[in-house]
């Protein structure tokens, strides 16, 4: 779950993080009126994704008929794939420098890192890329937390490589520590996987602000955090009751499925994580490309069969179906009843091939056999035949 | 011989009354595991086909000497049982548990850290030494004892390179799954090392998908500690669009890293021959028996 860069800015605010003065604006008149109110103002694409300057989400404006104007646009635009359905106003800040500071999951460490640099404003991976010297991390202890002396030596060690800050470094110093301080106890509350304030701002008056922000929640953990996507839920919907993320993969999340949309036209079930990319590869090997990352877990009872094959049909591109099913202590001849029922109750013309193991599953072959669909011994046999069923012409 | 779990494990059941605890012990007491104790906090003094249960693991422990232990808890509890395993001094605790919030597996983990013992897991399928001890939820008939180390991220596939290892006539000493999540507990070179020190082991498996960098690590472990035993790589995700989260919660390719060909790399070039498809699992894994 990404929080937009308003309800980002929010979290900040709520544990005293300073942040510009703004107005959520979902039409072009309440822009407007954001403008009238606030003067001068920053009209920024609210999308959970990056890039929205370049791509023209962002204008600022001095007067309300040019916010009106602006907002207009800027509603009406698609930001790769992501419909902007508000904007957010917000008064512009007098910059002297820019920071960053960020918290993420640092995997080879299994730990949360704290990221500093004086080099703000830019993509924090380009930075690590270009010049490593200007970040500098902090791995807190998980039980403890970040120590004032940790953060101290933090924010010391990238002002090294920042000479313009020898004489404020005390200063700023200690000013990260509150903040540092704040943002990790906020990214802990909100189970948070990305927590990046870029850049943090310093004013000439010597002030810190959160000009932007990003704040990811780690999907495990949603259930605690139910009135944050309530929230976003409410905020992203547009009147087609979508959320602006893939249109399949959102109706895939409400049926409870496992499911990533992908490019190709060969429609792919199978179960276990590693078994269903497996399967993808072994498409793309013999020359065929997925639609769909489809994991159906484990047991895959029939219910769940029917529900996947209903799912993954909902794409037009899907000109065939291989169902990929390691069958364990499951009985092969009850996966292929489950098969050839939903086939029959969904009315499927589509060309199938069904690949499984387990107990019977020679029985359960010869059951689909029967019904018309291809059964398979090998996966990379079952990859080559649903390649071969769906290719132009056939 | 065998790594982690053997005839002489002495297996709790966290968890042992919920649906999987109850369905899945019951299979690995058919396995011929040794269960010796369950726990359900409030539930101490029941039995469960057998089975004592007790509340907490310590008075498992104290009463059964449990030595292994395997978590079924659902999510929200998961890490505060991986806590507790451990702070009963069980050597070695497998929590098969999916979705457990990543700051919880955080302090978890440095919490087994500091009081020692292993972990593995979470959202694993667990660990099978054919003939001996199963924990976890790998399905019983696929495996047979053999010549050949198995360890992998994804479960099904795990099975999957068993099965065609078995029709082969080549059993395994040890199968472990390590987990499809980003924090984890043993890691891929955890378990080599745990083959390398392992005589009966002559060959090993190891099954890798995207996401993170435990394959590059496993591959540096091989370099640095020489290890001299064949090891046959597969790859699953070669395809995967980057910032795609491929089901487990630790397949994705973020940004450069967690790419399919960065571990095909790191592992060919520290000598380890990798299989295009499960089928080549099988031959080149019998070539270099």
């Amino acid at each position: 779950m990404k929080l937009l860069e308003y309800q980002a800015k929010q979290q900040f605010a709520s544990v005293g993080i300073p942040i510009p003065e703004g107005r959520l604006a979902r039409t072009a008149a309440e822009a407007a009126a954001a403008a009238r109110e606030l003067g001068r103002v920053a009209v920024k694409a609210q999308v959970p994704i990056g890039g929205r300057g370049k791509a023209g989400g962002i204008a600022v404006v001095d007067t309300p008929e040019e916010a009106e104007r602006e907002a207009a646009r800027i509603l009406a635009m698609d930001i790769r794939g992501y419909p902007v359905r508000s904007v957010w106003c917000e008064t512009g800040l007098e910059i002297a420098s820019e920071f960053y500071l960020g918290i993420t999951l640092d995997r080879d460490r299994r730990r949360l890192a704290i990221i500093f640099s004086a080099a703000g404003g830019m993509e924090i991976e380009q930075v690590a890329e270009d010049a490593p010297e200007k970040i500098a991390k902090l791995w807190p202890d998980p039980f403890a937390g970040p120590q004032p002396y940790e953060i101290r030596g933090m924010v010391f060690a990238a002002l090294r490589h920042a000479p313009q800050f020898r004489d404020q470094a005390a200063k700023i110093a200690t000013r990260l520590v509150a903040i540092t301080s704040s943002l990790y106890a906020l990214a802990g509350s909100l189970d948070a996987v990305t927590c990046e304030i870029n850049p943090l701002v310093l004013t000439p008056s010597g002030e810190f602000i959160a000009a932007d922000g990003k704040l990811e929640v780690d999907e495990s953990a949603h259930y605690r955090h139910r009135d944050l996507a309530d929230e976003l839920a409410k905020d992203a919907t547009g009147d087609d009751g979508r959320t602006g993320e893939d249109p399949y993969e959102v109706e895939a999340q409400r049926r409870g499925l496992t499911y990533v949309h992908l490019d190709g036209n060969i429609g792919v079930i199978g179960n276990g994580a590693g078994l269903v990319m497996n399967t993808l590869d072994l498409v793309k090997q013999q020359g065929g490309d997925a639609a769909d990352f489809l994991d159906v877990g484990g047991g895959a009872s029939a219910e769940k069969v029917r529900a996947s094959l209903e799912m993954v049909l909902l794409d037009p591109k899907v000109r065939g179906i291989f169902i990929n099913i390691f069958g364990g202590i499951t009985r092969g001849d009850e996966v292929a009843r489950g098969v050839i029922a939903a086939r029959d109750q969904l009315h499927i013309t589509k060309p199938m091939v069904v690949r499984m193991t387990g107990t019977r599953e020679e029985e359960g072959r010869a059951l689909l056999r029967e019904a018309g669909i291809t059964p398979a011994v090998s996966a990379t046999e079952a990859a080559r035949m649903i390649v071969e069923l769906t290719r132009d012409g056939s | 011989m065998s790594v982690l779990v053997d005839s002489t494990s002495r297996v709790l059941i966290q968890g042992i009354t919920g649906r999987e605890g109850a369905f899945h012990t019951q299979q690995m007491r058919a396995f011929g595991t040794n269960v010796v104790a369950g726990v359900s906090p409030g539930k101490g003094g029941q039995d469960a086909g057998g089975v004592p249960i007790f509340d907490t693991v310590a008075d498992a422990v104290a009463a059964t000497g449990a030595n292994v232990s395997g978590i079924f808890v659902p999510p929200p509890f998961a890490a505060d049982a991986i806590m507790e395993s451990a702070a009963a001094a069980i050597p070695l605790t497998v929590c098969i548990t999916e979705g457990i919030p990543v700051h919880d597996m955080i302090r978890a983990r440095a919490f087994v850290d500091r009081i020692g013992g292993r972990l593995l897991g979470p959202n694993c399928p667990g660990v099978v030494t054919p003939g001996q001890c199963k924990v976890g939820i790998l399905p019983n008939h696929i495996n047979a004892p053999g010549p050949v180390g198995v360890v992998g991220r994804s479960g099904t596939l795990t099975y999957e390179v068993i099965q065609g290892l078995c029709q082969a006539g080549m059993g395994q000493t040890t199968s472990v799954g390590i987990g499809g999540d980003p924090v984890l507990g043993l890691t891929f070179a955890d378990v080599l090392r745990l083959f390398a020190d392992d005589a009966e082991t002559r060959a090993v498996v190891l099954i890798g998908e995207i996401g993170g960098s435990d394959e590059e690590d496993g591959a540096d472990f091989i370099r640095a500690s020489g290890f001299d035993k064949p090891v046959v790589a597969f790859i699953s995700g070669r395809t995967a669009p980057p910032g795609k989260r491929m089901g487990h919660a630790g397949a994705i390719i973020s940004g450069n890293t967690g790419t399919a060909q960065s571990k095909i790399d790191a592992l060919t070039s520290v000598g380890a021959v990798i299989a295009d498809t499960i089928e080549d699992v099988v031959r080149l894994v019998r070539e270099r028996l």
